[in-house]
């Protein structure tokens, strides 16, 4: 029983987050002792930045033109990204709870603790009582580690990642169309787009950097649609805007191919010599004529007929998508629903023509390719597939027998803590109470572990559950790989050293391995080695790295996969020899009619609830609100809702509102703006408490990705009667001021 | 080297972000203070932001209404902030400036500005927020390449009044978009077919930016959800 000991205001007393300012050492002498060419800790976009070094501390940054993708460029969170190094809250040591909070601990007690933890629980209920909980912002390296660790150390079924609260939709969408989960196109192929989709992704806000390829295609002469229920700064100046009812992308689509179809363009060729069941498609869409979709979809008819009006004499086209179609019950159905586009129009594998989702984690890909999945062995084999599994246990030398079978998604992972069939959890880089649906529940779960035990380098609000915490390592404190949003690796470079008597997250987990019986599997001593293990356990696999070492990527700065032989370019652009990655070489249409989503708007909770990012926060914010110039861009959440929508409902600009859902209700500051479809209200997602939007959303998950529906449920929203503006002092002129 | 570099503004490809105003603080000589604007023109109409760097002007006015003669321009024609000796916090140049940048930052009594990264731009390296801004909306290099990259053409010369300004940096002129609509409600579905597109809307886009058409429906978001039957 695992219930919090300090009041709230203690925990923040003494771990923070405390919003810090100015870097480690202050402004007066920050001559670096050395730059380190480096990644950006943050998005799946993995920005080249050069950090500054003096005294073991990261005291600034420069940008780093040379490198390719973003040419020096950087979003705010990259740019005061090397703030988290040096901060006050970074802890310096294991913590072992205790009636009153923590203390330190030693590494031997701290692991030692919890190997006798796991001992004893999988003793008493079964290996897979102990459950693993990776992440995708750690390298590629980490997350092979983690994959073997829980299968091989643990021997449990239950790992997985925090990739399932991001872009698995679209991972399992794309091997069931292309065999393959990658996108299929460099960024550079976005410039020479004629056209661009961009549905349901808030580039502006998310991947900042590629709105200057999108803006570049623009000045192209491309022409731009977007699809979102909110105009985000993206599509501030699109052709044409398409603002999609939340749930209503599958319909959309099929909405657009219909006309497609009518009016002929199509690649009958294509279509006929590279893919499979059009026909089925074909005959699903004809009822979807533009008044039907726009019926379904809240987008007008024209508009409707315009979007196929651009995108089917186009030359050349790409389609990028991104969470708002991916967060759904219906999430694969969504983006195999936009896939068909693609297909149909046969643009693919060419310069300027194709497609991809943009990952939103910094190893948004990586992280999803290496085993730490719970239905995936390294290099994207099936943990299904006797073949793969006998490979992978030839491989790390253990009988295939006692390889775990498929285990439960990470939301999944919660209920069974609630039903009492996982009773211990690892985790590493995860903080579910901020980011996992239904927080609620969530907060219940963990009270009702047995054991828990959290590898972080700054306390989350998830690890003051924690029995025991391990102080593991920020990005800049090891080397190591990540695989971007386009499927290119690239080196990580330690830059300094961690701090006090915290360690590299591979040693620990190197460390409790051996406290388990398995240091033999265990014994690497460098981030590459773990590295050259990772590349070989792939060779053959779907996704291939055989052909990758950390001098051949250093050199190229970043190679794509498939690179399977050490002379391989690499392959930064998919299906160019006009083969999909099935077996037969073409890809599959799929056919899905909408569905509504699992809790659509009533009389009681009349309202769409959606949730998103803000440009200045990065997921659960466990880094982003430590920085004080990040967390005054935006400090607070706030409720987008359009004027007609609060005119309703007697609301004003700043009024507290209250937001309530089925599962439970948040007070925060109305914003209204003219941005959002008058049915909807979006809240961001990156704060704990009470201040969390994960307390309304709920944990219906798709059937084949197992994502939560994130983007839409029912809400009702009320003015909070005696509530006085002063409470919302926060959003007064103190954001950007100087300091 | 960056001897033929030149700064370029394009407001149209600004999305708010702010890594200019985080980036600002950075140079080495601003200790963490920004000195860039960035603004959103009307949050609650939309979502277009202004980003606003010293225009270094030619003929600087905040520098003819220094009192202390304060404010200097270098060889180069960058303007500086003003003088810590010299400068005393009249605020002259704040209330004279065309453009809205110095500000009195009350706590160092003391007028401070964009210098262009004078410490940066001095030794050939880009200015911070140029350097780092993501959609290109700030730019810092050699004209002939944002003239052949771009379809909007550089500005320098401005005209308020009876004072015209020519400046260092320039503004990039937004191709010809006459109407741009804000509100969602222009894109959603509309009863009145025979409303005709207003002149000048961009293809596809609004073609009605007026709210009337929501007064007309008097329909609430619960409606909204079903009624376009």
């Amino acid at each position: 029983m695992a219930t919090l000991t300090l009041s709230e205001d203690r925990y923040i007393e003494l771990f923070g987050p405390t919003p810090t300012y100015a870097p480690a050492g202050g402004w007066d002498d920050r001559k670096p002792d050395r730059l380190v060419k480096t990644h950006c800790c943050f998005c799946g976009v993995q920005c080249g930045i050069q950090l500054k070094v003096k005294d073991n501390k990261v005291i600034g940054f420069e940008p780093w033109e040379e490198f390719p993708v973003n040419q020096g460029k950087l979003c705010p969170k990259g740019v005061k990204r090397y703030l988290q190094n040096g901060h006050p809250d970074r802890l310096l040591s294991p913590l072992v709870r205790t009636q009153t909070g923590f203390r330190h601990a030693g590494w031997d007690e701290a692991l030692e603790k919890t190997a006798e933890a796991i001992g004893a629980i999988q003793s008493k209920h079964g290996k897979d009582a102990f459950a693993f909980l990776g992440g995708a912002s750690m390298t590629n390296e980490k997350a092979y580690l983690n994959g073997e660790f829980a299968r091989v150390a643990l021997g449990t079924a239950n790992i997985d990642y925090n990739g399932r609260l991001c872009m698995v939709s679209a991972g399992a969408a794309n091997r069931m169309a292309f065999g393959v989960d990658r996108a299929a196109n460099p960024w550079s192929d976005i410039p020479l787009a004629e056209t661009l989709i961009l549905a349901g992704t808030n580039i502006a806000e998310c991947f900042p950097i590629l709105t200057d390829y999108v803006w570049r295609a623009r000045d192209n002469g491309a022409k731009i649609i977007v699809i979102d229920p909110r105009i985000t700064p993206i599509a501030r100046t699109a052709d044409l805007f398409l603002p999609v009812r939340p749930g209503g992308d599958s319909a959309l689509a099929n909405g657009i191919l219909h006309v497609l179809i009518e009016r002929g363009w199509i690649d009958q060729i294509f279509i006929g010599q590279h893919t499979h069941d059009f026909d089925r498609v074909c005959d699903l869409v004809r009822k979807y004529n533009p008044a039907a979709a726009e019926r379904i979809t809240g987008v007008p008819a024209r508009s409707i007929i315009k979007a196929a009006e651009i995108w089917g004499p186009a030359g050349t086209s790409m389609l990028l998508h991104a969470r708002g179609i991916e967060h759904h019950t219906r999430g694969v159905e969504n983006v195999l629903s936009y896939i068909n586009l693609v297909l149909a129009t046969g643009r693919l594998g060419k310069p300027g023509c194709g497609y991809g989702t943009i990952t939103g984690q910094g190893n948004g890909q990586g992280g999803r390719e290496h085993g730490q999945r719970c239905n995936q062995l390294p290099g994207g084999r099936d943990i299904n597939n006797p073949d793969h599994r006998r490979f992978i246990a030839d491989f790390w030398g253990v009988p295939e027998t006692e390889l775990p079978k498929q285990g439960l998604s990470a939301c999944e992972m919660f209920d069974a803590i609630e039903r009492g069939e996982i009773r211990g959890l690892m985790s590493i880089s995860f903080n579910p109470l901020v980011s996992i649906p239904d927080a609620n529940r969530t907060r219940a779960a963990l009270e009702k572990l047995e054991f828990f035990c959290a590898i972080d380098f700054f306390l989350s609000e998830t690890a003051r559950y924690a029995d025991v915490v391990l102080a593991g390592s920020l990005q800049e404190e090891d080397e190591g790989t990540v695989t971007t949003g386009e499927g290119r690796c690239v080196r990580l470079r330690n830059s300094v050293s961690p701090p006090g008597n915290a360690r590299l997250d591979w040693r620990i987990i190197c460390d409790l391995a051996r406290r388990l019986g398995k240091g033999d599997c265990f014994g690497h001593t460098c981030a590459e080695e773990i590295f050259d293990e990772l590349t070989a356990a792939s060779k053959g696999g779907p996704i291939d790295y055989s052909g990758m070492t950390y001098a051949r990527i250093e050199q190229n700065l970043g190679l794509f996969w498939p690179c399977p032989a050490p002379e391989h370019p690499g392959t930064p652009r998919l299906f160019a020899d006009g083969r999909f990655h099935h077996s037969d070489g073409k890809a599959r249409f799929h056919a899905f009619d909408y569905r509504p989503p699992a809790e659509d708007v009533d009389e009681d909770y009349p309202i769409f609830f959606t949730t998103g990012r803000v440009v200045s926060q990065y997921l659960s914010g466990t880094q982003t609100r430590r920085i004080g110039s990040l967390v005054d861009q935006y400090p607070e959440p706030l409720c987008e809702m359009h004027p007609l929508l609060a005119n309703k409902l007697g609301i004003q600009d700043r009024d507290l509102v209250k937001v309530s859902t089925r599962r439970g209700e948040i007070t925060v500051p109305a914003q209204i703006v003219k941005s959002i479809r008058p049915d909807v209200v979006f809240v961001p997602y990156h704060w704990p408490g009470k201040r969390a939007a994960n307390q309304l959303t709920h944990r219906a998950l798709d059937p084949i990705s197992k994502i939560p529906e994130f983007k839409v449920c029912a809400c009702r929203v009320e003015k909070v009667a005696d509530a006085t503006k002063k409470q919302n002092k926060q959003w007064q002129p103190k954001a950007f001021s100087a300091r | 080297m960056t001897s033929n570099h030149e700064f370029f503004i394009d407001p149209s490809r600004c999305i708010g972000c702010q890594a200019c105003v985080q980036a600002c603080g950075e140079c080495e000589t601003h200790r963490g203070v920004p000195m860039i604007h960035l603004d959103y023109v009307e949050r609650a109409a939309g979502v277009q932001t202004a980003p606003v760097v010293c225009m270094h002007c030619e003929d600087p006015t905040c520098a003819r209404v220094c009192p202390a003669d304060a404010i200097k321009q270098d060889d180069r024609g960058v303007v500086l902030s003003a003088a810590r000796p010299r400068c005393i916090a009249c605020s002259n140049c704040v209330l004279a400036c065309p453009f809205g940048v110095p500000k009195m930052q009350v706590r160092y009594d003391l007028m401070m500005k964009c210098d262009l990264c004078y410490d940066r731009t001095s030794a050939g390296r880009k200015p911070m927020c140029a350097a780092v801004c993501p959609s290109g909306a700030l730019f810092f290099g050699p004209r002939e390449d944002i003239e052949k990259s771009r379809r909007e053409k550089p500005v320098n010369e401005f005209q308020f009044g009876r004072q015209r300004v020519r400046t260092k940096v320039n503004i990039m002129t937004a191709p010809d978009n006459d109407v741009l609509s804000i509100d969602i409600a222009d894109f959603l579905p509309r009863e009145t077919p025979d409303m005709h597109p207003r002149p000048g809307a961009r293809p596809g886009a609004p073609d009605a930016a007026d709210a009337a058409i929501w007064n007309e429906w008097n329909s609430g978001p619960a409606e909204l959800a079903t009624a376009p039957e």
